[in-house]
C-alpha cells in the first residue's frame, strides 16, 4: 500500500490522542464558558503520575492509567473548588490570567521535580513493536491507543446521550440559565464535569507518553493544540472535537510527512482561517 | 443651578487632560536614573521599550476591550523591519523607526479587519493564531530572519550623527525615553479625544455604541492599527539598542510576558502599563539568577494573586487606597 495510508494511520491515532486530551474543555467550556487555559496542566500531572508510579513504583502501566485519570480528576476539582468557581462570571481576561498562572506554576513545578528532560515510560512487551499489514506496518501502540479512545468515545457518547447526567449536562449546555430553573443543580454538575473532563485529559497525558514524550513545557505545548481542536470543533460538542480532532490530527502528520519545512504554519493558518469563516467551529451551533 | 450642574462632554475631556502633579513627578522620576543609578541605564532603556510596547497594549485591551494573546507579532515585525534595514547597510535609527512604525502598521492594519469581526473566545484565539503564524513564518524565512539564531550584524548610526549609542546606555536610556514620552503624550491625547471616549464605549458594550451610530467596526480598526504601529516602533527600539533581533521578539512568551506586565500594573489607566513593565523588569532583574523556569513560578503566582485580589493592578489598588483615605479624613 501506498505511504499515505501509513501517514492516515498515524494522523488517526494522533488525532484520537487529541481527542482524548480535548474533549473535557470542550464540554465544560461549553457549559460555563469558562476558559481553562491550565487543561493540559492536568494532562502532564496524569503523564507524570505515570512515570512515577511506573518507573519508581514498578507498577504494570495498564495500572496506572485510572491512576492518572483520578489524579488529574481529584486536582482539577480541589482547583474548581477553590480558584475557578469565582470566576464564572468574570471577563474571559481573567479566566485567562487565572488559568495561565496555574500554567506557569505547574510548569514551574514540573520542572522543579523532574527536571527539563524528557521522561520515558516502560510499556509492557505486548504493546511494544508493530504488526504487518498489507504491507504496512502499524504500531501495535498506536493501534491500542485508537481502540482505547473509541471505547472512551464510545462510553461518552452513550453516557451523554442516554443517561440522566448526560441529559442534565446536555441541557446545561444549551441553556444554562433555563437548566438551572428546571432545578437542575448546575454548579454541581459542572463539578462533576470538570473533574470529568480533566480527568480524561490526564488519561490523554498518560497515553501520550509513548507517542509525543512528556516533558514540563507539555503544558503549553499541547494547550495551542487542545484550543484549536476546541475552537474548530465548536464549544460542547462531542462529535464537532472528534471531527476536529481527527482533522487536526491528520492534517499534522500528513503536514510534518510531505512538506516538514512548513509543518506548524500550516496548521496554525488553518485555524485561522476556519474560525474567520466560521467563529463557534465548525460544528458549532451558538453565536 | 447650583455646582451640580452637568457638564458637557468637551468639558469633562477637558477636565481630564489637565496633568496632575503626579503625572509631572513621574516623568522627572524617569530622568532619575541618569545620576542615581548610572549602571543600569541599560536595563532602564529596556523597561521604557517594554513600557512603550505595555502603553500599545493598553490601548485596545485596556481602553477598547479587545484581548489579544498575539500581540508580540507587531513587536516582531518592528524589530526584524528596523534590524534588516540596519543589516543592508542603512543604520539610521530615526528613518529606521519611521519604517518599523510602517510595517508594523501595515500588518497591522491588514489584520485589524479581522480583528474588528469577532470577540470573546474567538478573538483570543485568532491573535494567537496571528502571533504563532508569524512566529513559524519567521523561522521557516531563515534565509530572511536569520532563523533559530537570530538576525546578526546591525549597526545603528549615532543619533543625529552625533550622538553614539555608548556601552553604558546613556544615549540607549535617552533615546527610549524620548520615545516613550512622545508616543506617550499622543497616546494621552487620543483617549482624552472624542475618539477615546468611543473607544471606552465600546469596551463597555459593543452592540449599545453601534446601536446609538458609532462605527464600531472603524474605530476598532482605527485604535488597533495604531497599537500596532506603537508595538512596532517599540520592537526597532530594542533591536536598534540591543542590535540583535531574534525569534524571542515576536514569540508568544513576549505576548504573554507584556499582558502580565499590564496587568500587574492596571489596564484602562494610561500609566499601568509603564509601572507593570518597570515592577516586572526590575523583579526580573533582581531574580535573574534564578532558573527561568523557577522566575514563571512566582509569575504564576502572581498572575492568581493580583485576579483574585488586585483586579485592577497595582494603579488600581493605589486609587482605592486614595479614595478610602480621603473617606476617612
Amino acid at each position: 500500500m501506498p505511504p499515505v495510508f501509513g501517514v492516515l494511520f498515524d494522523g488517526l491515532a494522533y488525532g484520537m490522542l487529541l481527542f482524548l486530551l480535548s474533549v473535557g474543555l470542550s464540554v465544560t467550556l461549553g457549559m460555563m464558558n469558562f476558559v481553562n487555559l491550565a487543561h493540559c496542566s492536568f494532562a502532564m500531572l496524569g503523564g507524570y503520575v505515570t512515570v512515577t508510579l511506573t518507573n519508581d513504583f514498578g507498577w504494570p502501566f495498564f495500572a496506572t492509567l485510572p491512576a492518572a485519570f483520578v489524579a488529574a480528576a481529584a486536582a482539577s476539582a480541589v482547583l474548581e473548588q477553590v480558584f475557578f468557581r469565582r470566576f464564572y462570571n468574570a471577563g474571559e481576561l481573567d479566566q485567562c490570567l487565572l488559568t495561565i498562572g496555574i500554567v506557569f506554576i505547574s510548569i514551574a513545578a514540573a520542572a522543579y521535580i523532574y527536571g527539563t528532560i524528557n521522561q520515558p515510560v516502560q510499556l509492557p512487551a505486548y504493546l511494544q513493536g508493530s504488526i504487518a499489514f498489507q504491507g504496512l506496518t502499524l504500531s501495535i501502540y498506536r493501534l491500542f491507543l485508537i481502540g482505547i479512545a473509541l471505547l472512551i468515545t464510545i462510553a461518552l457518547v452513550a453516557m451523554l446521550e442516554a443517561t440522566r447526567f448526560g441529559a442534565q449536562v446536555r441541557a446545561a449546555v444549551n441553556n444554562q440559565r433555563m437548566a438551572r430553573g428546571l432545578g437542575i443543580n448546575v454548579d454541581a454538575l459542572f463539578a462533576l464535569t470538570f473533574a470529568l473532563g480533566s480527568g480524561l485529559a490526564g488519561l490523554g497525558g498518560a497515553l501520550a507518553i509513548q507517542l509525543v514524550g512528556l516533558d514540563p513545557s507539555f503544558a503549553f505545548t499541547y494547550l495551542i493544540y487542545v484550543l484549536i481542536v476546541v475552537s474548530v470543533g465548536g464549544l460542547g460538542s462531542i462529535s464537532g472535537s472528534f471531527a476536529a480532532a481527527m482533522l487536526l490530527g491528520v492534517s499534522d502528520v500528513a503536514g510534518k510527512y510531505y512538506v516538514p519545512a512548513i509543518g506548524a504554519f500550516l496548521i496554525y493558518l488553518v485555524m485561522v482561517v476556519l474560525l474567520m469563516w466560521r467563529p463557534t467551529g465548525i460544528f458549532g451551533r451558538r453565536a | 443651578m447650583t455646582s451640580a450642574t452637568i457638564a458637557g462632554p468637551h468639558e469633562v475631556l477637558r477636565a481630564q487632560t489637565r496633568w496632575h502633579w503626579s503625572e509631572i513627578a513621574f516623568w522627572l522620576a524617569t530622568l532619575l536614573p541618569f545620576v542615581l543609578t548610572p549602571t543600569y541605564l541599560v536595563l532602564g532603556s529596556q523597561i521604557a521599550i517594554t513600557a512603550l510596547f505595555a502603553l500599545s497594549l493598553d490601548l485596545i485591551l485596556g481602553f477598547s476591550g479587545i484581548v489579544s494573546l498575539g500581540h508580540a507579532a507587531y513587536f516582531g515585525v518592528g524589530a526584524y523591519t528596523a534590524g534588516l534595514l540596519s543589516t543592508w547597510g542603512w543604520g539610521e535609527p530615526l528613518t529606521g523607526l519611521a519604517a518599523a512604525a510602517l510595517a508594523a502598521g501595515l500588518f497591522g492594519y491588514l489584520t485589524s479587519f479581522i480583528i474588528a469581526r469577532f470577540r470573546h473566545l474567538a478573538l483570543i484565539m485568532i491573535t494567537l493564531g496571528i502571533g504563532l503564524v508569524l512566529q513559524e513564518a519567521a523561522n521557516s524565512a531563515s534565509w530572511l530572519t536569520g532563523g533559530f539564531d537570530g538576525l546578526q550584524g546591525i549597526h545603528t548610526w549615532p543619533i543625529f550623527g552625533a550622538l553614539r549609542f555608548d556601552l553604558y546606555g546613556y544615549t540607549a536610556y535617552g533615546y527610549a525615553l524620548a520615545g516613550l514620552f512622545v508616543i506617550f503624550l499622543v497616546a494621552r491625547r487620543l483617549i482624552h479625544s472624542p475618539f477615546g471616549l468611543a473607544l471606552r464605549g465600546i469596551r463597555e458594550n459593543n452592540q449599545r455604541m453601534a446601536a446609538i451610530g458609532a462605527p464600531t467596526r472603524a474605530h476598532i480598526r482605527t485604535i488597533y492599527t495604531i497599537a500596532a504601529i506603537i508595538a512596532g516602533i517599540a520592537g526597532a527600539m530594542l533591536a536598534q539598542t540591543t542590535e540583535t533581533v531574534s525569534l524571542e521578539a515576536l514569540g508568544f512568551q513576549r505576548s504573554a510576558d507584556v499582558l502580565v506586565m499590564l496587568i500587574l500594573g492596571g489596564t484602562g489607566r494610561l500609566y499601568g502599563g509603564l509601572i507593570g513593565a518597570a515592577v516586572y523588569m526590575v523583579a526580573r532583574d533582581q531574580f535573574s539568577g534564578l532558573n527561568p523556569q523557577y522566575w514563571y513560578f512566582w509569575i504564576g503566582v502572581l498572575l492568581i494573586a493580583v485576579v483574585m485580589l488586585l483586579p485592577n493592578g497595582i494603579l488600581g489598588g493605589l486609587s482605592l487606597l486614595a479614595r478610602r483615605a480621603k473617606a476617612m479624613s
